[in-house]
């Protein structure tokens, strides 16, 4: 039931280029498809173990950097005289070292900042980020600053040999990012679905009856994090060989709140609910903008956010589940089965 | 050595300015259990508020200065009413969304009704600095150390000898308590974030005409008042004051002797370091406020 | 007496100048049901989360099976097979009696991470596994009928059937019961002193907190009296019954003995 639904709509998303061929909304769709991935990853926190991670927009932009450095190469000089000289890489080397860069990263800062909870894991995750954005914005010689990383090389797959395929157009992007979007939310599903990922939502419901049944809080929450970096580090990879150019800006604070407007929405803690908060948050602009200034949307976004939290604290898709009851996929019969014998 | 003096005094002027931001957030933060992400949007208002009195009015630059703290007073009041008491009971992370939707829209509404060009708000200070034999301040700067101080000091005084004060130190320590023995709670939650909105405003109206006025210019200010907090302890004014001079010390001579690019990463590397190393803060944690 | 398996050993907890449990020493023996009374603000709160590792002893220390636990953490304690149950936070609320279970089971799951994501045969049966254990479980427990309900909108005593249950999940060698019975009827409580006496067939040594002085006294081996932090009587059920410095602490506060 739960499969058929995934299934549908990712052929549905799958067809949409099929029937729309406005290259503006194409684009819209696909930078939307990429903040939708880091919604999704923000959400395995957020949504799983009901740790606020407001600094997430830094392993974005880490696998951003790290995918456009790794293909454009580099030439730095460091304290002591040494220099490092970096030649190009292939795109793909780019993104699978955006992916574990980001969720090194995420490990470590979770490492360190689980030590805190609730307000102060909130101000350390923002002062992460902030000191990432400010190190692109000065360590000029690595990312040229303000200046931005350009021309770099579209998404590129393939062997030496075996041929390559180059992600040129908006249509093949659309479906590198359809395809990496539903792979992330297999991978979190899955992992949602594991013991792991049990013990991840026991330490958000009740940490202390957990950490007596065993649970190590750390290590789960640790890995929670790295995953979830990682599959951002994936998004940022993604968007920045869409786009070409990336500056320190990648790392404002507003992108980070716009993937908790989205997680928010759709309804944090349930898998399809960045996806409905994502389309909707993303492709609001593109409806929007005939009708209204930019900043007024902005207005109209920290409004709705705050109507949401009022109106359906829980978001848009737990709410509409709710009128949608279903047994529980997870459970085995042997009690169903009694239940009806008795009730018989 | 001149040199050094010279970035002790900016510390002075800045950890004045500094403190009243801390103490406004930290009074939030400590009573309410509020992570109050529209005081950096309440800093711009205050400065905005001066830009407007004096430029546009044509008023007096010191009467515009009240305006600006009343102003924020109210505007801090009105977001109390509408956006918090609703959300009463609910979770820490809930209200910090909350404050962050606020934040948000009233950020763009700044935008979009001044425009991003920065503003300077004139002023009637000479332009001539006072020289002090091998340092020099100027005297809009020494002016804003010495509202700073008097704003300081009349928090303490509200604090501690007024029956609000007191409500307020009795809600701090428990409101569920403070409410039995009949405090109105309500009351206080309201009072004390007109209160803090107020000092963040009086901030902002200070440093606005020091520098420059842009619809932004909050957002690092709101940062800067949460390293200050984190440094002072949770609710503790006079570690919210003492956090300000440090950190307003740590980006002067960050600025001076390592980056001037690196000046604003001072305060995130301090949230960083005391939250890893010392998570209650550099003084232990207050037992009340004041 | 049996082997010790719990030993506690001249134990003292003092929060700044305040003493909660002063120099405390005893033993539990494999297989015994030993109960820790005392009336309120006695340590026995205290003495129970210095055992399970959230508070680390100002003196003296706690050992399990010839293990020191000081310095351990309470998941490290948990896999020594020492478990606690809780005396209010008792569940995970969101989740149904079933998923309680399937969390508890915790540590027996052997699926890796990677096995786990890559949907490998070994995860699959791993989960198998656990889904198995946990219905025979929550059979042998009595809480089949309630399975599919949310763990928080269960009844008070039936919250803390579950509470066990998750406990038992974790494959614990000694139990150990924070006032298990407290807010449970008559006769919920009875069919819960059963439930100890199965407990302890299974092999499964036992700690108790308990404010419930004839339940005390019909499920216990041995009895440990705390008052003003210090141990003032230990033996067997009549010996305290009788035990003039235990009738003092109760009736001197007050509170009517059993």
């Amino acid at each position: 039931m739960k499969l058929a639904v995934s299934i549908a709509a990712v052929a549905a998303l799958a067809s949409v280029p099929l029937w729309l061929r406005d290259p503006y909304l194409l684009n819209a769709l696909i930078t939307t498809g990429i903040f939708v991935i880091g919604a999704m990853s923000l959400n395995l926190l957020l949504g799983f173990t009901g740790q606020l991670s407001l600094g997430h927009i830094a392993f974005f932009g880490i696998g951003a950097y790290v995918s456009a450095l790794t293909s454009l190469g580099f030439d730095i000089g460091l304290p002591g005289g040494f220099r490092i000289v970096h030649e190009p890489w292939p795109p793909l080397a780019g993104f699978a070292l955006a992916v574990l860069v980001a969720a090194l990263c995420g490990y470590l800062v979770g490492r360190l900042s689980f030590r805190v909870r609730g307000a102060y894991f909130v101000i350390v995750t923002i002062s992460f980020a902030e000191v990432v954005r400010l190190v692109a914005l000065n360590w000029v010689e690595l990312t040229q600053g303000p200046l931005a990383l350009t021309s770099i090389p579209p998404m590129q797959v393939g062997w030496p040999g075996l041929g390559e395929f180059v992600f040129r157009t908006k249509l093949h992007n659309y479906y590198l990012v359809l395809g990496t979007a539903a792979l992330c939310y297999l991978l979190i599903a899955r992992l949602v679905d594991s013991q792991f990922g049990r013990a991840m939502r026991a330490l958000m419901e009740n940490e202390t009856l957990a950490v007596s049944i065993g649970i190590d809080v750390t290590r789960t929450l640790s890995i929670a994090a790295m995953v979830s970096a990682g599959i951002a580090g994936a998004a940022g990879s993604l968007y920045a060989h869409y786009m070409k150019i990336i500056d320190p800006e990648v790392f404002a604070f507003i992108n980070t709140v716009t993937m908790v407007i989205m997680v928010i929405t759709g309804g944090k803690g349930s898998l399809a609910g960045p996806v409905v908060g994502g389309l909707i948050f993303g492709l609001m602009p593109v409806a929007l903008r005939p009708v209204m200034a930019p900043e007024a949307q902005w207005i109209a976004y920290g409004g709705i956010l705050i109507a949401i939290l009022f109106l359906m604290p829980r978001g848009i898709v737990p709410a509409l589940a709710r009128h949608f009851p279903r047994p529980n996929p997870a459970a085995p019969e042997a009690f169903a089965n009694r239940d009806a014998k008795e009730s018989a | 050595m001149s040199e050094f003096l010279q970035h002790l005094l900016n510390t002075l002027v800045l950890g004045g300015t500094y403190a009243l931001l801390g103490i406004g957030l930290t009074l939030i933060f400590g009573i309410m259990n509020v992570v109050n992400f529209t005081h950096g949007i309440l800093y711009t208002f205050g400065a905005y508020i001066m830009f407007i009195v004096v430029q546009k009015l044509e008023l007096n630059f010191f009467l515009a200065l009240p305006v600006a703290v009343i102003s924020g007073w109210l505007l801090g009041a009105l977001v109390e009413l509408t956006l918090l008491r609703p959300f009463r009971g609910s979770d820490i992370d809930t209200t910090m969304l909350v404050m962050i939707g606020a934040w948000i829209a009233m950020q763009s509404a700044t935008l979009w009704v001044w425009g991003g060009v920065a503003k300077s708000v004139p002023t009637p200070f000479p332009e001539a600095p006072l020289v002090l034999g091998p340092v020099s301040v100027s005297w809009l700067r020494l002016f804003v150390l010495a509202a700073a101080a008097l704003l300081i000091v009349l928090t303490y005084v509200l604090i501690n000898r007024t029956r609000l004060g007191c409500a307020m130190r009795a809600t701090f320590q428990d409101h569920d308590t403070a409410a039995l023995m009949g405090v109105n709670v309500d009351l206080v939650y309201t009072s004390t974030f007109a209160v803090g909105s107020s000092l963040a405003a009086a901030a902002g109206a200070l440093l606005g005409p020091v520098y420059v006025v842009y619809p932004q210019m909050g957002d690092l200010a709101a940062v800067k008042a949460f390293a200050i907090v984190i440094l002072g302890g949770l609710g503790n004014i006079t570690g919210a004051v003492i956090g300000g001079f440090i950190l307003a010390l740590a980006e002067e001579l960050g600025a001076g002797y390592v980056s001037s690019g690196y000046r604003d990463a001072m305060g995130f590397l301090i949230i960083i370091a005391v939250l890893i190393f010392r998570p209650t803060g550099l003084f232990p944690r207050a037992e009340r406020v004041g | 007496m049996a082997e010790a398996a719990l030993r506690v050993d001249k134990v003292a907890m003092h929060f700044g100048g305040l003493v909660a449990i002063s120099d405390m020493t005893f033993v539990v023996g494999e297989g015994e049901i030993v109960s820790l009374i005392g009336p309120n603000g006695a340590g026995k709160t205290t003495a129970f989360n210095v055992v399970t590792g959230f508070l680390t002893p100002t003196h003296g220390e706690v050992s399990y099976r010839g293990q020191v636990l000081t310095g351990l953490k309470p998941q490290q304690i948990a896999s020594l097979g020492l478990v606690r149950t809780f005396q209010r936070t008792s569940v995970f609320p969101n989740d149904t009696v079933y998923q309680n279970v399937v969390i508890g089971l915790h540590r027996r799951g052997k699926a890796t991470l990677l096995s786990s994501i890559l949907g490998l045969p070994g995860a699959r049966q791993s989960e198998a596994a656990s889904r198995r254990e946990a219905v025979q479980l929550i059979e042998w427990i009595g809480l089949g009928r309630r399975a599919h309900d949310l763990a928080g909108s269960l009844s008070y005593g039936e919250q803390r059937l579950v509470g066990v249950a998750v406990a038992l999940a974790a494959e614990p060698s000694m139990l150990l019961l924070d006032e298990p019975v407290s807010g449970m009827n008559a006769s919920e409580t009875h069919t819960f002193v059963q439930l100890i006496r199965k407990l302890r067939d299974r092999g499964i040594t036992i700690l108790l907190v308990e404010h419930d002085m004839p339940m005390v006294m019909s499920v216990s081996d041995r009895i440990v009296v705390l008052n003003y932090g210090r141990i003032i009587a230990e033996g067997p059920p009549d010996a305290i019954r009788n035990d003039p410095a235990v009738i003092e602490a109760y009736l001197g506060q007050g509170v009517k003995h059993a």
